[in-house]
């Protein structure tokens, strides 16, 4: 779900400004406990509940099969000292720094080649062609990647050969493995980022470019001075939703490494579903939960409070 | 091609229009050539016995003989299917609530909602993992179909939407003697339709797709959906038959190409409109 979170950061300003509609007519009364019981009962059970558990969790120690046993810090201080927690969180974050940087340059770039003038029909086949790859399942994707790259009889290297190219160990050399990660997931994901450029670019007003074209600014200039100020807040929601996203990889580096070789594409999910599903330990899985979950808060907080310096409200 | 049709007046902005269109095609066939390669892999599968490979479907038959894709199919359909249908529902009647009435506690209820969608599902998994034992639901595809009905992003999404009709429907439909749920089934909630498309899609999108929930809440096989029946495949097949699990990869990937096709549309206007207003 994490994708679909952002939109909310900007909604919560919202509430105090939208004038009240009106007071329940009779009879409205329970109209309104009845359409809202399935999302309040439905989000409290599976949601709101979950999370104090979670938190709750953390603190103790459990296999799911004998009782949980209250152990304080300690589950804390396990994955503080652990190496591969360690290392997990440590790829996390290079992989979401590499890969949200590559994301918002790429899908911008695209968005503003796409956005400029040509026939509308070209147009249509290049935004559907880009928006694509975000219709597949990540698991398929990864299984098409995982014999692209394959070392021995890979497409990949099979055209790097062309070039004289030895062989490259894609998937099983740490340095190799940690590209193609990066790669499929940004090939898979620019999509949704490419489109809220879309979006963004096309509410800049075409009097803005006609009116700095007459100052003479053209190119570089034009990018840097007037399409990256008034594209700003949606390069803001994209940041957030990127990173929150990226933050929460999963799929790709399981199904093409299963987070190898050795620890070098794990990430912070991996660990958490290693811990609880694999090892049974439930209390350091919650643990390590909500130090990611600590990590996304403190994350876009941080984006929001740069956003008011670089973000630009026209 | 389309160099025809911009008006060209000097040499350096013809180039940047070749380079333009340079950067915008190697990107399509970058998106577009392991969606291709994936197909024609399929469609001309190794033989064994010569190690030739040539055109033929043996691929797609070999997928329903070594799984059974028809039931996984079934099963990501009615879960996808029962998802979408449940958010469209119960998203559109808690949004239309927050859009038109007030009540004491409104703003801290919705404020916690969205609240809920900041923390990540990975997060949360084990709990309701537990919960679903609780309930007696463990391995069942009603534990992967009920927790993801209540949707914080619809309800903020249909909030959005029903904001954005006149309220002066209702007070004509009033005054006409229609009551409260008369308004609601038979003026707002058609109108909402685009909306409610938009969270439909959405939720299509991503359940058909989704792999980490079912992989944790799922046990037996027959329980599978499609995406974690195709890792299966790959598993148990080793790099033996690519053909094979490309086929399933096709085969899987048709409803969602389907959906993407009559609903990028809707979907690109309705996420631009939430983006920028």
């Amino acid at each position: 779900m994490a994708t679909q979170t952002a939109p909310t950061t900007r909604a919560l300003v919202v509430p105090s400004g939208v004038p009240v509609r009106r007071r329940p007519q009779r009879g409205a009364r329970l109209l309104i406990w009845v359409f809202l019981a399935p999302t309040v009962i439905g989000l409290g059970l599976f949601s709101f509940i979950p999370i104090l558990g979670s938190f709750l969790l953390a603190f103790f120690r459990w296999d799911i099969i004998s009782a949980p046993e209250f152990i304080g810090v300690a589950n804390f201080v396990d994955l503080a000292a652990n190496p591969t927690v360690r290392v997990s969180f440590l790829n996390t974050i290079g992989f979401v720094v590499v890969a949200v940087t590559l994301q918002l340059a790429v899908a911008l770039l695209l968005a503003i080649l796409v956005q400029s003038r040509m026939p509308a029909w070209l147009r249509t086949f290049f935004r559907s062609a880009l928006f694509f790859p975000l219709v597949l399942s990540a698991a398929s994707v990864s299984l098409v990647m995982s014999y692209l790259f394959n070392q021995e009889f890979g497409l990949v290297n099979e055209f790097l050969g062309l070039f004289g190219v030895g062989k490259i160990g894609w998937l099983t050399t740490g340095f190799g493995a940690k590209i193609v990660v990066l790669l499929v997931y940004v090939w898979q994901n620019f999509g949704f980022t490419f489109l809220l450029f879309i979006g963004g670019l096309a509410a800049i007003p075409k009097e803005v470019y006609e009116a700095s074209s007459l100052d003479g600014a053209h190119g570089w200039t034009q990018f840097r001075h007037v399409t990256l100020p008034l594209v700003s807040p949606t390069m803001l929601v994209a940041s957030v939703m990127a990173i929150i996203g990226a933050l929460q990889i999963f799929d790709q580096p399981y199904v093409l490494t299963r987070g190898g070789p050795g620890d070098d594409t794990r990430t912070a999910v991996m660990v958490i579903y290693e811990s609880a599903f694999q090892q049974l330990d439930f209390g350091l899985a919650s643990a390590i939960g909500i130090v990611l979950t600590l990590l996304i808060v403190l994350v876009t907080a941080a984006q929001f409070q740069l956003s008011k310096r670089f973000v630009f409200y026209g | 091609m389309s160099t025809t049709v911009l008006p060209l007046h000097r040499p350096r902005q013809r180039l940047a229009t070749v380079g333009k269109f340079l950067v915008l095609a190697v990107a399509a066939f970058l998106t577009l050539a392991p969606v291709v390669w994936t197909l024609v892999s399929a469609l001309t599968p190794t033989d064994i016995t010569t190690g030739q490979a040539g055109f033929g479907l043996g691929a797609f038959s070999d997928v329903f003989q070594k799984i059974p894709i028809l039931l996984y199919t079934w099963n990501s359909a009615l879960v996808t299917l029962l998802i979408a249908a449940g958010q469209m529902l119960s998203a559109a009647m808690a949004g239309y609530v927050f859009a038109r009435f007030d009540f004491t506690g409104k703003r801290i209820l919705f404020g916690v909602i969205l609240a809920t969608m900041m923390v990540p599902m990975q997060v949360t998994i084990v709990p309701v993992f537990m919960l679903i034992r609780g309930m007696g639901l463990a391995d069942t595809l009603l534990a992967l179909i009920i927790p993801m009905i209540p949707t914080a992003f619809g309800t903020f999404l249909m909030r959005q939407y029903f904001m954005g009709l006149p309220p002066e429907l209702a007070e004509a439909a009033q005054i006409d003697g229609a009551g409260p749920w008369k308004i609601f089934f038979r003026i707002y909630l058609p109108l909402a339709a685009p909306g409610l498309a938009i969270v439909g899609i959405l939720a299509f999108n991503y359940h058909w797709n989704e792999f980490f929930r079912p992989l944790i809440l799922t046990i037996s096989e027959q329980n599978f959906t499609l995406p974690l029946g195709l890792v299966t495949l790959q598993g148990n097949l080793g790099t033996g038959s690519v053909a094979t699990v490309l086929a399933g990869v096709i085969l899987s990937m048709i409803p969602a190409a389907l959906v993407f096709i009559f609903g990028q549309k809707p979907l690109r206007e309705g996420l631009t409109a939430g983006v920028s207003k």
